[in-house]
């Protein structure tokens, strides 16, 4: 049912996730995610990685979809844990050139894979258990705050819906780019990288044209179904928080304050 | 009021400095259907974005339901006449088809109980409900336009104007979509489309507005697609059906047939005809 899993896209469903409300979500992971970075003990490790997983769990996704999230990402990924793993001074177990593999590296290295992997899969369960509407709302909610201090938004929230929407339609758009241009002899799959990324160049080209064409007409297209800058406008999702998310938030507050407790 | 849309003397310049209109008048009687047609740069889109009050006539007046449009109904005009986009990805950009419909209601700021009735009922009119939760991104680009449509009368217009409704659409499609403006048009919407596509405008529309170089070249009913300089004048070709029967001189019809029913009407009585001479 569902192939191509982007990062950012939302998978209806039931599951106890999808109902928390959606600000109970973003505080969770804001706290979730400096607790990941902050963690100094192995147990902590352990035990972040439980929560992650029991939270797939809860999520009631397959866990192919968390992978497929998290395919983008490998290069990052394993980019960083290399860096460490070469970059460490210490104990070398391997040696290649000028290059020496140290323990303390792959040590750091590792936690450091783990811990990026911990993050994206966490932050890809709120986008994926949320939807964009949802997701908007909260925003707009808690950033209602700063919009005394001349923050639109509402207009955020619904630049953000926009960006998510159209990530699909130009990654779409870049290929059939790169297809046409394939047709007229460009190979794009050979030569060295800074070759490479010269003939993405021409790619890009067409793809901001086409892209800021497309802004024109959404734009007009929005206009003329009513939309306009700072109107009143209906809500059609009243945000309530219930027990449940008092709960979730009150659980990673806990966890959070429990990893700076003892680092200290 | 017999007139629902009146458009007297409109000029508009883009920034560039091109005259997109020089004058141009016109008059759509309310609940018929009309087809726009014109060479490329005739003005036709700017016409469209004109009598949904995005544009603003710089020089002339247009008045929907007998209101002129200026900045201050500009907004009311949005409600009443609702404007179809060529490129449904253009004009559906929520993350799913349900929002992307209730997307004008909400900028009406209707009730949350009447934005729902309203997008329910929309979907229905397009055949769209079993899709409301899907990702646009998903859908077929026919299932597309179809949601850009229903995004449209879920603002409850009185006006539906498409711009090239049938663009990339396959048979089934317009079909498809031919049979939800038939349904408007049961509902006494006006309906205004902007076409390159001579053979729809021959077999659907009962008023055609001819347009170049940003004036009206004429106006009347199907048959100005049959008139040899009419058609010349405006780079415009015959309709399939028309072609056929201006090579048969022979029959000697006038008027000539422009519709598919009224060719194979004219087809049978010669057929009949011709059995009897045959006896």
């Amino acid at each position: 049912m569902v192939e191509n899993i982007v990062f950012g896209q939302y998978i209806p469903g039931k599951s106890i996730l999808h109902r928390l409300d959606p600000r109970a979500k973003i505080f969770c992971l804001l706290t979730f995610i400096p607790a990941v970075l902050l963690a100094g003990h192995w147990p902590f490790y352990v035990l972040l990685t439980l929560l992650t997983a029991f939270l797939i769990v809860l999520a009631g996704l397959p866990w192919r979809i968390i992978f497929q999230t998290l395919r983008p990402f490998w290069f990052i990924l394993v980019l960083t844990f290399l860096l460490q793993v070469f970059f460490t001074p210490g104990e070398a177990f391997l040696r290649a050139g000028i290059f020496q593999a140290t323990k303390e590296g792959a040590v750091l290295g590792g936690l450091l894979f783990w811990r990026l992997t911990l993050i994206i899969a966490v932050s890809s369960l709120l986008t994926l258990t949320t939807s964009p509407l949802d997701l908007t709302a909260a925003v707009e909610r808690l950033l209602a705050p700063v919009a005394r201090l001349g923050v639109n938004a509402p207009e955020l929230a619904m630049m953000m819906t926009v960006a998510i929407r159209f990530l699909p339609v130009l990654l779409r758009e870049a290929l059939t780019i790169k297809k046409a241009q394939q047709a007229r002899g460009v190979d794009f799959n050979s030569g060295w990288p800074w070759e490479r990324l010269a003939k993405t160049i021409p790619l890009l080209v067409p793809l901001f044209a086409g892209t800021f064409g497309r802004a024109e007409e959404l734009a007009a297209a929005m206009e003329a179904r009513g939309y306009r800058v700072g109107a009143k406008r209906t809500r059609l999702h009243p945000l309530r928080f219930a027990w449940r998310d008092l709960a979730a938030a009150g659980f990673t507050a806990a966890v959070f304050a429990l990893v700076v407790f003892f680092r200290a | 009021m017999a007139n629902i849309i009146e458009v007297e003397d409109l000029h508009f310049r883009y920034r560039d400095g091109t005259e997109a209109l020089r004058g141009l008048s016109l008059s759509i009687r309310k609940g018929s259907r009309v087809a726009i047609l014109g060479p490329n740069g005739a003005g036709k889109s700017t016409l469209l974005l004109h009598l949904n009050g995005i544009y603003l006539p710089a020089r002339g007046k247009v008045r929907i339901l007998g209101r002129e449009i200026t900045a201050k109904t500009e907004r009311w005009v949005k409600s009443k006449v609702g404007l179809v986009f060529q490129d449904p990805d253009d004009q559906v950009f929520s993350s799913s088809v349900w929002e992307d419909v209730s997307f004008g209601p909400i900028n009406m700021n209707l009730s949350a109980e009447e934005v729902r009735t309203r997008v329910e009922q929309a979907l229905r009119a397009v055949q769209m409900e079993e899709h409301k939760n899907k990702a646009p991104y998903h859908l077929s680009y026919g299932q597309k336009k179809r949601v850009a449509i229903a995004g449209v009368l879920a603002m409850e217009p009185e006006i539906i104007v498409l711009d090239e409704p049938m663009g990339y659409l396959d048979p089934r499609g317009k079909d498809n979509l031919l049979a939800i403006l038939n349904e408007l048009h049961r509902r006494e919407i006006t309906i205004v489309i902007a076409t390159h596509d001579v053979d729809l405008a021959a077999e659907w529309a009962d008023r055609v507005i001819i347009m170049k170089n940003g004036r009206t070249l004429a106006e009347g009913d199907t048959s100005l697609l049959a008139d040899e300089e009419l058609v010349r004048a405006a780079d415009l070709r015959f309709p399939v059906v028309v072609e056929i029967f201006r090579r048969l001189p022979e029959l000697n019809l006038n008027p000539l047939p422009k519709t598919i029913s009224e060719a194979v009407e004219v087809i049978r009585a010669e057929l009949k005809h011709a059995s009897w001479e045959h006896f």
